[in-house]
C-alpha cells in the first residue's frame, strides 16, 4: 500500500504553519504522529497535496500543570502523558486511559492533538475530554480562540475546526475524587467495542460529582450529562447506576460493525459503563 | 513528483540521499539502504514486523513518511549487536528458540531493545504488554517472552558485575 | 576401546544426533536482521509489479483503459488478459485438476480478483498506475452462499465451464457444482444411523478463514533472454512442483527453469499454491527482458491468496444407550470459491477429510463430499493441517460432545469407551485408512490427571451454582479432545498433485574431511530443517549435527521433491534423509572393513564408527572413513561417499493427541479467558524436543486465532469485511495465553525412524479444543451447538439466546 505524492512543509512556529495551510487551503494538511492520516493515506482514503508537519513546533509540545489547571500541548505522545508522574498524580485517568490506546508503537508517536482533532469516532481520547470538559485552544490567522470538547465534535470526521485551524493546546481541571477509564474491544491494536471514561467524586456518602463519557457508540463522542445526573445526589446505589446506564442508552447510537450487531453493543456499553461507574465509586 | 534532501542517521552512520517526501521509511530503510532487517508484513500498522528504534522510540518504518523522518537517528537489528557478536536479546532469542520463520524477529528484538531500557526487571505480564504491537505468526510468543526476560537478568547481571 | 576413545553416551551427545534439543543454526541469521526474503532481493534494472484488482464479486469486464497509465513517466507495461492470450497464459491450470484466470478473462469472479499488471520503475510508480487504469464493470448477481449457489436458477458463475458436466473428480450435477466426494459404506450407516438408540445430528460449520503468514506471497522473475534461462525466486513451499508448471504452462524446457525459494516467512499453507502474480511476473519478465519482483500487501493477501476451510459438515452420529458409537454419517458442502485450487492430492479433491472418524473405533462410516462454486477466492490449502484434517477433526471432535450430551454422558468418558484400543493398531478405518500407530488411553489418563479433570469439573459445578446464585457473571469452559492428525503425504500409489507423486528426496554429501552437506527436496518455512534434519544425519552416520549443512529449496541443486506443507517433511523427507544416511553408512561399513582388513560382517556400527566386533581397540571412525573414501583405492568400491534416496512412504503417519482447555467466559461481554491450555501430543520419534515445543506454540496461537475470531468473512455483495489485520484477528502476544506441553512417545512402525510430524497437530487439536470450551461453558444451560469464530459478540449471543441476561 502506497500513499499519493505530496509536498511536504516542517515550519517551525505556529504561525507560518498557519500560513501553509492559508496558501493550499484544501490541498493542504496539517500531520502529528500520522498514525490515523498515514494508514489512509496509504488506502489512498486521504488524499493530501500538502503535508504540513507540526513535529518542529516547540510551542505545541509539553505537559504543564499549574494549580488545578493542565494544559497538554498538542504533539504531546499518548506516551509521554502515560510517563508524566505529574499528569499521573493530577488527572490519573489520562494514564489509565491513553495505556489502552494501540499499542506501543502507536503511543510513541500518536499525539494528544492528532488523537483528538482527527474526529473519528473510535478514538479514546475525544469522550475522555468531554468527560473532563477540556476545552480546545485553536490557533487561526486571525488569533486563537477555545471551544469546548463538548462542543467540538459534529459528526464523524467534522468537527469545529476550521481547515485551516490548528490545535495548539488541550485545557482541563485536575480531577478529584474517583476515576476509571474502562474500554473493552478484542485485541490490542483494535479500537473500542465500548469505552467509558467516568469521573465521581463523594461528599460523604454522597455522589457530589459525576461526569460521564463514552466512545465509539455513536459517530461522536457521547458525554450525557442526563447520566450524570442520575448519579449525583445518590449514594451510588444500584438504583441510581441503574438510572445512570439507562440514561446513557437513550443517548448512544451504535452501528452494526464487524465487532457486532446493535443489540451487543447496546448491551455491551451498559456493562462497560455499569464496571467503570463502580470502579470510580470505588476509588472516590 | 520533486525529491528532497534526506538526512539521517542509520545505525551510527549518517546517510544523505534524496527520495520523494511520500516514501515510508520502511522502504527508505530497505531499498535505497540495503537496510533489510525490518520488514513488511501488514500495511496497515498493526504488525510491527517495521519496527525500528528512531530517536528513542520504538516505530513502525511503514507508518513514518521519509520526510518526517528527515533528521532522526535510527537504529535498526542490524545495529544492535556487533561485529564482535550477537547482543544479548539475540542470543537470548537464539538460546530460548524465540523465532520460527525468522519474519518478525528484527522487530521483536528491536522493541525488546527498548523495552528492557525503559522497563529494564520487567514482569511477564509487562513484557507482553509492552510487546503487544509486534505480531508473530508462528511462535505463540511463549518462547519470545521467555527469551526477553532471560536477556533482562543477563543484562542486569551484567550490570551489577560492573558496579 | 582404547584409552582415548569417550563412552558411547559422551560420543553420542556430541553428535547432537535426534532427542537433542539442538538450537537452531538458522537463528544466528534471522537474529541478526541477515535473513534473505523473497522482497530483500535487489537486482540491476529489477521492475515492480502490482494487480489492478476487482472491487466486484462478480462482474462482467466491458472495457479496460490503460492509456493513463501507461502515460506516466515509469511505467513500462500495463498487461490485460489480451496480451497472455496469444501465450496461452491468460488462464491457468489449478492444483486441483481446474483452471484459474491468471488476468480477468472477460469477467470477474471474486473481489480482488486480478484484472491487469502494471509493470513499472519502482512500487510507487506502479501503485500510481494502478490507480489510474479505467475499468469498465457490468455488475453480475453475486452468490456466496454455497447452498443458494445450488439453486436451479442461481446464476452460472463459471461459463468457462457451462455445458461440461464431467469435472476433474467425476461428474458435476449442476452448473456450479465441483464434485461429489463418496467415502464409506452410505447404504450400512444409513441402516445404523436409522436404527440406532441414540443419534445426535448437527450441522457443524468450520468458517472460512486465511493462513496469513508474517510475509505474505511474492516472487522475482528473471529471464535471461540470451541464455534463455528463467530464474524465478519466490515463497514457494514446494519449489519443484513449481517448476514443472512453470515449465508446462510457458512451454520453457524445464531444465532451463530454474525455481529458487529463498528464506520463507511462514507459509502455513499460503505459498503451497500457484498464483497469478508469479505467472505475471514470469510473463513480464518474458516480455521486458529484465527481473520483475511482485510482492502482494496485506490485503492482497487476505483477499486473494489461499483461504482455507469453510466447510458445511452435516453429521449423524449413532450410538447405543451406554454410549458405544456405531456409526457415523457425514456430508459436507465445500465451499471453493470462483476456481477450485485446493492443494490436495489429485484422488482427494476433500483432502484427507475421511480422517473424520478421528481417535474412534466406529464400525460404520459414511462420508459425501460436494464441491461448490461461489464468488469467493479460490484457495482452499491446508492451513497448518494435514489436507482438510482440521476440519475432520473438528468435525468429529464436536459430534462427539453433542453426542455427550444427548447421552448425559461425560465427554470424557465418552471418548474413552470409544478409543481405538492400543491392540487395534495398525487399524483399518471405516473410511479407509490404516492407522499406523497409537496409544489412545494412555496418552488420555495422562492429561486428565495433568489438570485434575475431576477438580476442574467440580470448580466449574460450583461456578454454575454461583453464577445461579448472581454471585459471578462468569462461566468456566472445560474444552477437551482426542485428535488424531493424518500427516506425511504420501504414498505414491494413491498420492500425487498434478501427477507428481508425492514422495520426497535427500542427497548426502560426505566431505574428504568428514563434514556432510545434505540437499532436500522441501523447504523450511520456519520449521528449522537446517536442524533437525541434520540431527537426523548425525545420529545415522555418526557425524556431528554441527558439521552437516542442509541445503533446501534450490531447484538446480536439490534432488525432486514435493515440498513441505501438510506436515509432510518428517514424514518423508525425514526418512529419505535417514534412508539416504543409511546407504551413506552401508558403504562406510565395506570402506572400514578394507581399512581394518576385516570381512563387511565382521564390523559392527557404533554410535561414530565401526569397530571389529570382539575387538574394540580397533575401529575406524567416521572421519576417518570419510578420508579413506577419497584418497584409497579400495577394489569393487567407487571413490567418494555419497548417496541419494527418493523415499516413498508405505503409509502415513497418525499423529495424535491430547489437549484439554480451561477458559472463563464472560456473559456479558462475551470475552474468553484462556485460564489453562495443557497440550499432550504424540508425534512418535523426538527429533528435538525444543523444536517440537516451538511448534506447538505456534500452531495453538494459530487455532486459538481461529477458533476467537479469525474469519474471512463476506457481505452479501461479496465484499472481504475482514481484509485487514485490524478486523482479521491475529492475537498479540497479550492474548495469547501460556501453554502447558506435554507429551507420549508412540513410535511409527513404518518410518525409518519412528517420527512422524507435528508442525500441525496444535492446529489441528486446537481448534476444537477452544470451541469445545466455549460450548462447555454454556453445557448446563442448554447449547448444543453454535458456529465458530467465537468472538466476543457471538459468545455474547449465546448467552443472550439462552436467556442468561435475564
Ligand atoms: C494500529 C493502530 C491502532 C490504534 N488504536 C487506537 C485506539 O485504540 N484508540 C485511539 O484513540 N486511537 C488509536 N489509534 C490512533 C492513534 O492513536 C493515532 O495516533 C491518533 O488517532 C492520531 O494521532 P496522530 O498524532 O497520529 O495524528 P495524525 O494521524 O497525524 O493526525 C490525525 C488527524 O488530525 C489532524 N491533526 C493532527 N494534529 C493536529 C493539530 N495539532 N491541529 C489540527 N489538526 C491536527 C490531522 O490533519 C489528521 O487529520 C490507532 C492507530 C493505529 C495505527
Ligand atoms: S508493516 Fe509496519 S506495522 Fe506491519
Ligand atoms: S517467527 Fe515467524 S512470524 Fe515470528
Amino acid at each position: 500500500m502506497i500513499p499519493g505524492s505530496f509536498e511536504y512543509h516542517r515550519p517551525d512556529s505556529v504561525a507560518s504553519a498557519l500560513e501553509i495551510l492559508a496558501e493550499y487551503g484544501d490541498e493542504a494538511r496539517a500531520i502529528a504522529g500520522g498514525h490515523s492520516l498515514i494508514p489512509m493515506m496509504k488506502l489512498r482514503m486521504a488524499d493530501v497535496g500538502h503535508l504540513v508537519d507540526l513535529q518542529a513546533i516547540a510551542d505545541l509540545k509539553g505537559i504543564t500543570v499549574q494549580g488545578d489547571t493542565i494544559i497538554i500541548g498538542a504533539m504531546t505522545t499518548q506516551q509521554e502523558l502515560i510517563s508524566s508522574a505529574e499528569l499521573a498524580s493530577a488527572a490519573p485517568i489520562l494514564r489509565e486511559a491513553s495505556l489502552q490506546i494501540a499499542d506501543p508503537q502507536v503511543r510513541y508517536v500518536g499525539t494528544i492533538g492528532g488523537n483528538v482533532a482527527n474526529g473519528d469516532p473510535g478514538n479514546d481520547l475525544p469522550g475522555l475530554m468531554q468527560c473532563l470538559d477540556a476545552q480546545y485552544t485553536l490557533a487561526g490567522r486571525d488569533g486563537t480562540r477555545e471551544v469546548a470538547a463538548r462542543d467540538f465534535y459534529e459528526a464523524a470526521y467534522f468537527t469545529a475546526r476550521e481547515d485551516d485551524e490548528i490545535l495548539v493546546s488541550i485545557k482541563f481541571r485536575a480531577t478529584t475524587g474517583g476515576y476509571a477509564y474502562e474500554k473493552q474491544k478484542r485485541k490490542i491494536g483494535d479500537y473500542a467495542t465500548a469505552a467509558a471514561a467516568v469521573l465521581i467524586a463523594k461528599d460523604g456518602a454522597t455522589c457530589s460529582f459525576a461526569s460521564i463519557a463514552m466512545t465509539n457508540l455513536s459517530d461522536t463522542p457521547v458525554w450525557c450529562e442526563a447520566a450524570a445526573d442520575a448519579l449525583v445526589g445518590s449514594s451510588l446505589d444500584q438504583a441510581a447506576i441503574d438510572a445512570a446506564v439507562a440514561a446513557m442508552l437513550e443517548t448512544i447510537d451504535p452501528q452494526e460493525d464487524n465487532r457486532g450487531p446493535v443489540e451487543f453493543k447496546n448491551h455491551v456499553a451498559g456493562v462497560i459503563l455499569r464496571r467503570a461507574i463502580e470502579r470510580a465509586a470505588s476509588r472516590a | 513528483m520533486s525529491k528532497m534532501q534526506i538526512n539521517i542517521t542509520v545505525n551510527g552512520k549518517k546517510q544523505e540521499l534524496l527520495a520523494e517526501p511520500r516514501e515510508l521509511l520502511i522502504h527508505v530503510l530497505r531499498e535505497r539502504l540495503g537496510v533489510t532487517g525490518p520488514h513488511v508484513g501488514c500495511d496497515t500498522s498493526h504488525c510491527g514486523a517495521c519496527t525500528v528504534d528512531m530517536d528513542g522510540k520504538s516505530v513502525k518504518a511503514c507508518t513514518v513518511f521519509a520526510a518526517q523522518a528527515n533528521g532522526a537517528d535510527i537504529t535498526t537489528i542490524e545495529g544492535l549487536g556487533g561485529p564482535d557478536g550477537l547482543h544479548v536479546l539475540q542470543q537470548m532469542f537464539k538460546e530460548h528458540h524465540g523465532l520460527q520463520c525468522g519474519f518478525c524477529t528484527p522487530g521483536m528484538i528491536t522493541r525488546a531493545y527498548r523495552l528492557l531500557q525503559e522497563i529494564p526487571n520487567p514482569s511477564e505480564e509487562e513484557v507482553r504488554f509492552g510487546m503487544a504491537g509486534n505480531l508473530c505468526r508462528c511462535t505463540g510468543y511463549q518462547n519470545i517472552v521467555k527469551a526477553i526476560l532471560a536477556a533482562a537478568a543477563e543484562l542486569n547481571a551484567a550490570k551489577e558485575a560492573a558496579q | 576401546m582404547n584409552e582415548m576413545t569417550p563412552p558411547k553416551t559422551e560420543r553420542a551427545a556430541a553428535l547432537k544426533g535426534l532427542g537433542s534439543a539442538r538450537k537452531r543454526v538458522e537463528d544466528a541469521r534471522f537474529t541478526q536482521g541477515k535473513g534473505n526474503y523473497v522482497d530483500d532481493l535487489k537486482m540491476p534494472g529489477m521492475l515492480f509489479g502490482d494487480f489492478v484488482r476487482s472491487p466486484y464479486a462478480h462482474a462482467r469486464i466491458k472495457s479496460i483503459n490503460a492509456d493513463k497509465a501507461k502515460a506516466i513517466p515509469g511505467v513500462v507495461a500495463v498487461l490485460t488478459a489480451d496480451d497472455l492470450r496469444p501465450l496461452n497464459l491468460h488462464w491457468m491450470p489449478t492444483l486441483a485438476g481446474d483452471k484459474q484466470m491468471v488476468l480477468a478473462d472477460g469477467k470477474v469472479l471474486f473481489q480482488g480478483q486480478e484484472v491487469a499488471f502494471v509493470v513499472a520503475e519502482d512500487r510507487y510508480v506502479a501503485a500510481d498506475a494502478v490507480e489510474l487504469v479505467e475499468v469498465d464493470y457490468e455488475e453480475l448477481p453475486v452468490v456466496v452462499d454455497p447452498f443458494k449457489a445450488q439453486a436451479s436458477d442461481a446464476p452460472v458463475l463459471r461459463e468457462d465451464l457451462e455445458g461440461n458436466m464431467e469435472g476433474a473428480h467425476g461428474p458435476r450435477r449442476h452448473h456450479n457444482h465441483i464434485f461429489t466426494w463418496e467415502q464409506g459404506d452410505k447404504d450400512a450407516t444409513e441402516a445404523v444411523v436409522g436404527s440406532a438408540d441414540v443419534v445426535a445430528e448437527e450441522m457443524v460449520y468450520y468458517h472460512r478463514t486465511h493462513p496469513c503468514p508474517l510475509e505474505t506471497c511474492g516472487c522475482v522473475a528473471s529471464m535471461d533472454k540470451v541464455n534463455g534461462k528463467l530464474t524465478v525466486w519466490g515463497t514457494f513451499q514446494a519449489p519443484h512442483a513449481v517448476r514443472t508448471v512453470a515449465s508446462l504452462i510457458s512451454g520453457i524446457a524445464e531444465h532451463n527453469i530454474r525455481i529458487i525459494s529463498p528464506d520463507i516467512g511462514g507459509g502455513f499453507g499460503n505459498k503451497v499454491g500457484v498464483y497469478p502474480g508469479y505467472i505475471c511476473s514470469i510473463v513480464a519478465s518474458i516480455v521486458t527482458g529484465v527481473p520483475v519482483k511482485w510482492v502482494e500487501d496485506r490485503m492482497e493477501n487476505l483477499m486473494a491468496t489461499a483461504f482455507a476451510r469453510d466447510y458445511w459438515m452435516q453429521g449423524k452420529i449413532a450410538a447405543t444407550k451406554d454410549g458405544r458409537i456405531t456409526g457415523l454419517w457425514c456430508h459436507v458442502t465445500a465451499d471453493h470459491g470462483a476456481f477450485d485450487a485446493c492443494a490436495d492430492p489429485t484422488k482427494f479433491p476433500a483432502g484427507f477429510f475421511n480422517i473424520c472418524t478421528g481417535s474412534y473405533d466406529i464400525p460404520t462410516a459414511y462420508l459425501a463430499v460436494d464441491g461448490v462454486y461461489t464468488n469467493k477466492a479460490p484457495g482452499g490449502v491446508a492451513y497448518r493441517c494435514s489436507f482438510r484434517v482440521t476440519e475432520a477433526a473438528y468435525f468429529i471432535e464436536r459430534m462427539i460432545e453433542i453426542l455427550a450430551l444427548k447421552l448425559d454422558m461425560d465427554p470424557a468418558e465418552l471418548r474413552a469407551k470409544n478409543f481405538i484400543r492400543k491392540e487395534q493398531f495398525p487399524y483399518q478405518s471405516a473410511l479407509g485408512w490404516e492407522y499406523d500407530s497409537g496409544d489412545y488411553q494412555t496418552a488420555w489418563d495422562k492429561a486428565l490427571k495433568a489438570v485434575d479433570y475431576e477438580g476442574l469439573r467440580r470448580e466449574q459445578a460450583e461456578r454454575v451454582d454461583a453464577f445461579k446464585r448472581g454471585e459471578t457473571r462468569k462461566l468456566i469452559g472445560i474444552g477437551l479432545t482426542h485428535f488424531t492428525e493424518i500427516v506425511g503425504a504420501g504414498p505414491v500409489k494413491n498420492c500425487d498433485i498434478l501427477g507428481l507423486g508425492m514422495f520426497d528426496s535427500c542427497e548426502i554429501r560426505i566431505h574428504p574431511t568428514g563434514s556432510a552437506i545434505a540437499r532436500l527436496g522441501t523447504i523450511s518455512q520456519g520449521q528449522g530443517h537446517a536442524t533437525t534434519f541434520a540431527q537426523i544425519l548425525a545420529s545415522e552416520i555418526g557425524i556431528p549435527a554441527d558439521d552437516i549443512t542442509v541445503e533446501e529449496g534450490d531447484t538446480d541443486t536439490a534432488p525432486y521433491g514435493l515440498g513441505t506443507y501438510g506436515s509432510r517433511s518428517t514424514p518423508v523427507a525425514g526418512a529419505a534423509t535417514a534412508m539416504a544416511g543409511r546407504k551413506i553408512r552401508a558403504k562406510a561399513q565395506m570402506i572400514a572393513a578394507y581399512l581394518l582388513e576385516v570381512h563387511d560382517d565382521d564390523v559392527e556400527w557404533d554410535v561414530d564408527r565401526f569397530v571389529v566386533k570382539g575387538a574394540p581397540q580397533r575401529f575406524k571412525t567416521m572421519k576417518e572413513i570419510a578420508f579413506a573414501s577419497y584418497n584409497q583405492a579400495i577394489p569393487g568400491v567407487e571413490p567418494g561417499l555419497e548417496a541419494v534416496s527418493y523415499y516413498d512412504p508405505p503409509n502415513m503417519t497418525y499423529p495424535f493427541g491430547a489437549y484439554v482447555c480451561v477458559m472463563e467466559v464472560d456473559v456479558d461481554t462475551g470475552e474468553a479467558d484462556i485460564r489453562k491450555f495443557y497440550a499432550l501430543d504424540d508425534c512418535g520419534t523426538r527429533i528435538n524436543p525444543m523444536i517440537i515445543e516451538g511448534q506447538v506454540h505456534g500452531g495453538l496461537t494459530e487455532a486459538l486465532a481461529i477458533a476467537m475470531g479469525q474469519e474471512i468473512a463476506y457481505d452479501e455483495l461479496g465484499n472481504v469485511k475482514t481484509g485487514t489485520l485490524m478486523d482479521f484477528f491475529v492475537p498479540t502476544s497479550w492474548e495469547t495465553p501460556y501453554y502447558t506441553t506435554d507429551h507420549t512417545v508412540t513410535p511409527s512402525p513404518h518410518h525409518p525412524i519412528g517420527a512422524k510430524g507435528v508442525g500441525e497437530s496444535p492446529n489441528v487439536g486446537g481448534v476444537p479444543a477452544f470451541s469445545n470450551a466455549v460450548h462447555d461453558a454454556f453445557r448446563t444451560f442448554g447449547l448444543t451447538h453454535t458456529h465458530m469464530p467465537h468472538d466476543h459478540w457471538r459468545i455474547w449471543k449465546i448467552a443472550h439466546d439462552l436467556g442468561l441476561h435475564g
